[in-house]
């Protein structure tokens, strides 16, 4: 039986003791938190977060995300991040050697791009670069899509469950916090590496996940194409 | 309200014309995620009524000078199908789905956390397949149901409930006949937590002891039907929890 963890849904009262409420939740009486979201509760010693099933993406500074040209200035592209709001990308926080009025030749609309977010403001208006290490654009593979939430699930503790993933199917994975996830490699093994991260989105108010996961990977293992290793 | 009629509404005993006490409710069922391309819907049957709502975004406002740069919009748009009635609807806004457009979305707009969410906006299609009094109450409360599959931060579910004044007695839930032919009809919608009042509208005439009677009966069924909202949206995950342990 795999257990779930407790799940509530908006206005509901969050049990406490010590712990502090960090996500997910507002101040509704003296000492009470209720949750915003319906979701599941997540608790450590110090925490909790009420984590919601699916949602919107907020972007947040420094968040590594992948994003589509949705549009070309002058000097700047529109990005769609996957979140109700667009972003922008400056020519100049390209890793190129940009000029002005010429710079579809390094992106075009419908491209996808591995970014990061330099900036946000109040009215939620944001800014992403190129600039960093293993920041480009993502060419060739296929993107597929899940709810924001549920992209810490995709990863696992440090990686883990991306690095199974990976690691069993033998394709190269870029997951965005935004929810996007980009994939490369064999066409069957990306089939599988998709039907695997979906198995995880649809699982991730379970306990336990990170075995059931590798039990799956290793009953594929003879469907993944030879070269994986 | 309206016509007068020899119907008999309501009996010595206290039973309506359905079977049901005065404060007894119609069977409530509803569903979520029932449209893949929604980003949150649910689908309600309340006793004859047939409500399908899909909510999408919240997405950047358009045209731009209705966005609020302090909050969300929320818009709903409440319709009827030409077919949901006994005589053919003309199809297209009236002044009466209009007026409900607008009240649901205020109703809406006190749940949900707007202020997280500048300058955008978030749609809510209400579309009633069947209608059988009490559309706009079971649509709002289908509507939070699927804010909230939608993953849209909320203060507090939003619940809707009518009653009214049928055979000179306060009775819950009205019916067809009831609606049509009865004495008065108050829909209300509370926030079953704070027990905030959201909407509330009337029509036909109460005495100041025939409202108080009719909210506090509206009162306790919020608590009932904020129950059958929480039960349709855990239900699938507890379905899928048992599912894995066969």
């Amino acid at each position: 039986m795999t257990e779930t963890k407790q799940i509530v849904i908006p206005g509901d009262e969050i049990e406490r003791t010590n712990e502090k409420v960090r996500n997910g939740a507002y101040k509704c009486g003296q000492d009470k938190y209720c949750s915003e979201y319906f979701g599941i509760v997540q608790r450590n010693d110090q925490f909790i977060d009420i984590v919601p099933f699916t949602g919107p993406y907020f972007p947040r500074k420094d968040d590594k995300i992948i994003g589509k040209i949705l549009e070309i200035g002058p000097s700047m592209w529109t990005v769609d991040i996957n979140s109700p709001y667009h972003s922008l990308l400056h020519m100049n926080d390209t890793p190129w050697r940009t000029s002005a009025g010429d710079i579809k030749r390094y992106l075009a609309i419908g491209d996808y791009i591995y970014g990061k977010i330099m900036s946000i403001n109040e009215l939620r208006e944001s800014w992403v670069t190129l600039k960093d290490a293993g920041l480009r654009k993502l060419e060739g593979g296929h993107i597929i899509s899940i709810p924001a939430p549920k992209v810490p699930r995709i990863i696992g503790k440090g990686g883990s469950m991306v690095n199974m993933i990976k690691d069993a199917t033998g394709t190269r994975i870029v997951v965005g916090q935004n929810g996007l996830i980009w994939l490369d490699g064999i066409p069957k093994n990306i089939m599988i590496a998709i039907d695997a991260i979906k198995m995880v989105e649809n699982e991730a108010h379970t306990v336990g996940l990170t075995d059931r996961m590798e039990a799956y990977l290793e009953s594929k293992k003879g469907e993944i194409d030879g070269n994986s290793k | 309200m309206g016509t007068a009629s020899d119907i008999k509404l309501i009996d010595e005993n206290n039973i309506r014309l359905d079977g049901r006490g005065p404060d007894e409710l119609r069977p409530i069922k509803i569903e979520t995620n029932v449209l893949n391309r929604a980003d949150g819907s649910s689908f309600i049957e309340w006793g004859g009524n047939k409500i399908m709502v899909a909510v999408y975004g919240p997405r950047e406002a358009y045209p731009k000078h209705n966005q609020d740069i302090n909050k969300a919009i929320v818009k709903a748009r409440y319709n009827m199908a030409a077919f949901s009635v006994d005589e053919r609807k003309r199809p297209g806004p009236d002044r009466r789905s209009v007026e409900i457009s607008k009240v649901v979305s205020e109703a809406l707009e006190a749940a949900i956390m707007v202020e997280l969410f500048p300058r955008a906006q978030i749609d809510v299609f209400i579309e009633v397949l069947q209608a059988d009094a009490g559309t706009r109450i079971a649509g709002l409360t289908a509507a939070s149901v699927a804010v909230a599959a939608a993953g849209i931060p909320m203060r507090d579910m939003v619940v809707g409930c009518t009653a009214g004044k049928v055979g000179n007695k306060i009775v819950l839930d009205l019916s067809k006949e009831e609606d049509n032919f009865g004495q008065a009809d108050l829909p209300m919608g509370i926030l079953p937590k704070s027990d905030r009042v959201v909407l509330m509208q009337m029509d036909g005439d109460l005495s100041v002891e025939e409202f108080e009677q009719a909210t506090s009966m509206i009162m306790k069924a919020t608590k009932r039907i904020a129950q059958i909202q929480r039960e349709a949206l855990t239900k699938k995950y507890e379905i899928q929890q048992k599912e894995q342990g066969e």
